[in-house]
């Protein structure tokens, strides 16, 4: 009897395809390579590969000035870079010793809870389109829109913000923005309610995510997950509650979990962070305290444009800053804040010279990356894409 | 607990375990650090991570430092450990000279480790001894030396399109 009429064949019999996912692959958005072996439409083995757009952040900035390294972190988790360089200049002024004004806090809360949301409807939206509804990605998107004009109005800049500055922010919001503000806070629960109503219960939605990619809370801890990856497996674990910085402690909001660690728990607990960030910024807007937005520290912080054109102090600041020539104390410090996909720490050696000794950024996405392999193993091949944009990697956070 | 408080009990703890393989320790700003023997570096992440009374179950970060004036002892590994529960963290260091770059891999502890140690051979030329698949990560296969050693220049030198004279650089 020839093997050919065996239905099920032996593992010898077996033929495997090779499929090649990526680097540029539309639906992985963004550059990963996996080199799959596939049985069918099943994963038997996956291999990542990355560093395509690797640009050793971590050399540069041991050849940058202090305050010219913000630039380099805006290219992060560009998904969410004002998180990113307000991690960067909190690092910065622990080193120092510096403490912010109270206002300068609460302005930079309402700047880091808008970029947590915008990353979140990335990634919430992300997941509607890989599973076919592209209407709610195209609907909801308008949001992240409405957040990068709030950006514009506060630094100038949308993606790649560079806002703030060591020791405060670099002004004060203006009427423009707080009014685009107001309008945010009423226009978005309506939308976020809406999308929530689209997809949530949807049917077709819940039989694709449910129980895809599922990981459970010893794994995701053992591999090093954080942020909504990690409390999707039922782990309260936040970086704002744990260590709170930047007066996150005045703020009452939950921490959202899930139970399963599947996909579905991913986007739940992506959109119930937008519900709480919602809160947080109702509340920082209701205490604004009134003061100053930037600490006095000349040393660090750079003078006012009109100043330097017009006060010979503020002239010698702004080029002691700009050609970083400014006494840092030694020392070695690690600070670390709830970026969009986790915890995102600064590991800092100082040698008291312009540029950082030795600088380390914990990078979330670089570390639970790597338990992608063993989450999709078993699989579908429609479910890998799935699990890989509910797991949120960018590429810029996972290469640095 | 403050950090004082954590840094004594630790310090009775490792020194009444592991004796001499404790070096040193010191408090950086919030932190606790211990500089341990490299030797013994797995068992004590695996005694910190399974001790009931330290529960230090939860690897941060690892990164390589290479220090080339610190004679005898060039290049460190700093390990960052955290317990989420009583919400302790610590740091841990070991040191060695630019012959031996051995360092025991903790791979077994945490599979966290595995592309953590990966990025740190790539870019320090740590061998990490018992690591599952140790190739280069971020960089390319064929690149001959570990570019965030302090000898390496951050660009080519050869190069003549710049001139950035003006720039002090």
């Amino acid at each position: 009897m020839s093997t050919q009429n065996h239905i099920i064949k032996t593992e010898a019999e077996k033929e495997y395809n090779i499929l090649n996912l990526g680097p540029t692959h539309p639906a992985t958005h963004g550059i990963f390579q996996n080199v799959l072996k596939m049985d069918g439409e099943i994963i038997v083995h996956a291999d990542p590969t990355i560093g395509y757009i690797h640009r050793a952040f971590e050399k540069i900035a041991e050849h940058r000035p202090y305050n010219q390294i913000t630039p380099l972190t805006d290219r992060l988790n560009y998904c969410s870079s004002p998180i990113n360089n307000m991690g960067w200049h909190m690092t910065v002024e622990k080193l120092i010793g510096c403490q912010v004004p109270k206002r300068a806090d609460y302005l930079r809360v309402i700047i880091m809870e808008l970029s947590r949301i915008a990353d979140h409807v990335i990634c919430t939206t992300i997941i509607g389109q890989d599973t076919g509804a592209t209407t709610g990605f195209l609907y909801f998107f308008q949001m992240r829109e409405k957040i990068y004009e709030i950006f514009e109005e506060v630094c100038g800049a949308r993606l790649t913000t560079n806002i703030g500055r060591i020791g405060g922010m670099e002004r004060d919001f203006s009427e423009v923005a707080w009014a685009k503000l107001d309008a945010f806070m009423i226009e978005f629960p309506k939308f976020l309610k809406e999308f929530q109503k689209l997809i949530e219960r949807n049917r077709i939605f819940m039989d694709r995510t449910i129980d895809c990619g599922p990981i459970t809370a010893e794994k995701a801890l053992s591999y090093g997950f954080t942020g909504p990856n990690l409390r999707a497996a039922g782990v309260d674990y936040d970086v704002r509650v744990a260590n709170p910085y930047s007066s996150y402690q005045d703020f009452d909001f939950n921490i959202p979990i899930g139970a399963n660690g599947d996909t579905y728990d991913r986007f739940m607990v992506r959109i119930e962070e937008m519900w709480e960030s919602m809160k947080i910024i109702r509340q920082a807007l209701d205490k604004m305290p009134k003061g100053e937005f930037h600490a006095e520290v000349p040393e660090f912080y750079l003078p006012l444009k009109e100043d330097v054109y017009s006060k010979m102090e503020a002239l010698i600041y702004h080029f002691k800053i700009v050609m970083g020539e400014m006494d840092v104390p030694k020392g070695e410090v690690y600070h670390s804040v709830e970026g969009g996909n986790g915890e995102l720490g600064f590991y800092l050696i100082s040698d008291g010279n312009r540029s950082p000794f030795r600088l380390h950024f914990r990078r979330p996405c670089f570390i639970y990356y790597q338990a992608y392999p063993e989450m999709i193993t078993g699989g579908l091949l429609s479910d890998a894409i799935l699990t890989m944009s509910s797991l949120n990697v960018i590429a810029g956070e996972l290469d640095a | 607990m403050n950090t004082t408080e954590l840094f004594n009990q630790l310090s009775d703890n490792l020194k009444a375990q592991f004796g001499d393989g404790l070096i040193s320790g010191e408090i950086q700003y919030d932190f606790p650090v211990f500089i341990v023997d490299k030797k013994i570096i797995v068992e004590v992440l695996q005694y910190l991570k399974t001790n009931p009374e330290l529960k230090f179950n939860f690897l941060t970060t690892l990164c390589g430092i290479h220090m080339p004036d610190n004679k005898g002892a060039e290049l460190g590994v700093m390990y960052q450990l955290h317990n989420m529960e009583d919400n302790w963290r610590i740091r841990i260091k070991i040191l060695m000279p630019e012959g031996d770059v051995k360092v025991p891999s903790i791979t077994s502890i945490w599979p966290a480790a595995n592309w953590m140690e990966r990025q740190e051979y790539d870019f320090f030329g740590f061998k990490f001894t018992g690591h599952p698949d140790l190739r280069r990560i971020l960089n390319m296969d064929e690149m001959n030396y570990f570019p965030l050693r302090k000898e390496y220049p951050l660009e080519d030198g050869s190069r003549d399109d710049k001139n950035d004279k003006m720039f002090g650089r």
